[in-house]
């Protein structure tokens, strides 16, 4: 199911340089702000809690799930290249699980990680804020990865559906619409992240069943998906 | 012995029909699809190589199917015409990719890359190879796995003459060790140093399939226009008509030149010459008139 050369040109293509500058960008200014707000305000339980919430789950980790989603696939599809992945005996669902794996593993480093460092550096892990976060990101980075996989495969618009996704969708709708927030990998994730922090700074509209069915549902769902739409891939370039 | 058999196949997009009902088998030895840009050749050979639905119809190599079967890429190479490759890796790189996909090492990578006399420069990065260099390793990533049945679309777009005659050798070696080997171009010259057999397209239908020596006599058999430009332009036209091979002669006044219909193609261009030294008439301007591929084309469809 796993297959190490597809995973090496993903990973090279990820993280190439234009690419690794802009993966880098993000949990650099989350780091930034939090380094400033420790600074500023001291450590405060609610602000680190705000700050986690507000800017890496709900901005940071799903930008960079569009990005390693996306760019695990889509440039291929878009340039043609991907060619020489298709032409091979690889089963496709293979090529597909194996760019998943790659992304996940892209958006958990440079979103997971980075939101671990903050939390530690704005409150010390005080009411274990930190890790539940971290936690949370770790959950979310799984699905994003795997929801923005299936749309780099099947449309060439995947980076700009993708944000509107992250950032109309989860960001904006889901704070003036409620029901938007049950549809939602972020409050989905907090719900994990509620379950492991246990006071009150972090909750959830979502119950942890519910949100554990459907974080694995979407997974896997999007998974199947994408390979099916790989198996059936029209290569564009006619004439 | 590696067929690659094309039954009834259509391929439409919205309502454009991109390849109108073709039928053809392809053996071994080195075939060349020939057609003018437009007519279809890309989307037969994505079909071909199993990347394109056939709407209607079927490809199959060896009695097997070709679409939505990976399998069957053990058994194929494809050179496609799109330069988008990846970039950032060195040609050595890139080829022991192509390799190790197929469950090969860095030995079959670099066979191939000896092959293409391409080891010179395996180690600089692909992004800064020119296109005869891309093309070669292109080539190598399609052989690695010594394929029976090896399709290449326009591989000698962009090359230079030598590099066109390496890979000519290259493919002709192929053929010759009885691999099936089937190339597009929509050249003539191309397809004719390369191929002994050939299949023509035009406007999506088969349009000729046969020996190249065959189809090249359809070609100039044909009526063929010439303008003339001459020193003595009427004298010249009277010598000329009294000749067979030459079928009607008409004075342009405001070209200030001759339109000839020539029916022996090498019968004429062998008369010309003669006819004017003998008559002590200067020849200005030859140049055939209508000798664009499209028209040589069209005329083989009418045929």
């Amino acid at each position: 199911m796993y297959d190490p050369t597809v995973a090496r040109l993903t990973y090279r293509a990820l993280l190439g340089r234009r690419r690794a500058l802009i993966l880098g960008a993000l949990p650099l200014l989350l780091l930034l702000i939090a380094f400033a707000v420790r600074g500023l305000a001291g450590a405060d339980d609610q602000t680190a809690a705000d700050l986690l919430g507000g800017l890496a789950l709900a901005t940071m980790v799903p930008i960079i799930g569009v990005i390693a989603g996306t760019g695990a696939i889509g440039p291929e599809i878009d340039d043609g290249s991907v060619v020489y992945l298709l032409s091979k005996p690889v089963k496709r669902p293979t090529i597909i699980f194996t760019k998943l794996i790659v992304a996940i593993a892209v958006t958990m480093v440079f979103s997971a990680v980075p939101t671990l460092i903050a939390g530690f550096v704005l409150n010390g892990n005080g009411q274990q804020i930190a890790v539940a976060y971290t936690v949370a990101a770790l959950v979310a980075s799984i699905a994003y990865a795997a929801l923005f996989l299936l749309l780099g495969t099947v449309s060439r618009h995947a980076v700009v559906f993708g944000l509107v996704y992250a950032l109309v969708w989860e960001a904006l709708f889901g704070s003036l619409v409620p029901g938007a927030r049950t549809l939602s990998v972020q409050q989905w994730s907090l719900a994990v992240a509620q379950k492991v922090a246990g006071g009150d700074l972090i909750t959830s509209d979502v119950g942890l069943t519910t949100a554990t069915v459907l974080l694995a549902a979407v997974t896997v769902l999007a998974t199947w998906c994408a390979g099916q739409k790989l198996r059936t891939l029209t290569l564009a370039g006619e004439e | 012995m590696t067929t690659l058999s094309i039954d009834h196949v259509s391929r439409w997009f919205g309502n454009v029909v991109a390849v109108n009902d073709i039928t053809m088998t392809i053996g071994p030895g080195v075939t060349g699809l020939l057609g003018p840009n437009g007519a279809g050749k890309s989307t037969l050979i994505n079909m071909m190589a199993g990347f394109l639905a056939p709407s209607t119809g079927t490809v199959t190599l060896d009695g097997q199917q070709v679409w939505r079967n990976e399998a069957i890429y053990k058994h194929i190479g494809i050179v496609p015409e799109r330069e988008a490759m990846y970039d950032f890796l060195t040609g050595r790189e890139f080829v022991l990719a192509n390799a190790e996909l197929h469950g090969l090492g860095a030995k079959a990578a670099q066979k191939a890359l000896a092959t293409v006399e391409m080891e010179y420069a395996q180690d600089r990065k692909i992004a800064t190879y020119s296109k005869g260099m891309r093309q070669r390793v292109k080539m190598a990533s399609a052989l690695v796995h010594e394929p029976s049945l090896l399709l290449l679309d326009e591989p000698f777009n962009g090359m230079d003459p030598r590099q066109r005659m390496q890979l000519m050798d290259l493919l002709r070696r192929m053929g010759d060790e009885g691999r099936t080997v089937l190339f597009s171009s929509h050249i003539l010259e191309e397809v004719e140093q390369l191929a002994r057999h050939i299949e023509v397209v035009v406007a999506g239908r088969h349009a000729a399939s046969g020996d190249f020596r065959k189809i090249r006599r359809l070609m100039t058999d044909r009526p063929h226009r010439y303008l003339v430009r001459s020193s003595d332009d009427r004298a010249l036209a009277a010598a000329l008509i009294a000749d067979p091979s030459t079928s009607g002669i008409e004075v342009d006044r405001a070209e200030g030149a001759l339109l000839i219909q020539a029916v022996d193609f090498g019968r004429f261009t062998a008369l010309l010459p003669r006819v004017a030294r003998d008559h002590g008439i200067r020849l200005l301007t030859v140049s055939p008139s209508d000798e664009s591929l499209e028209s040589v084309f069209s005329y083989l469809v009418a045929a």
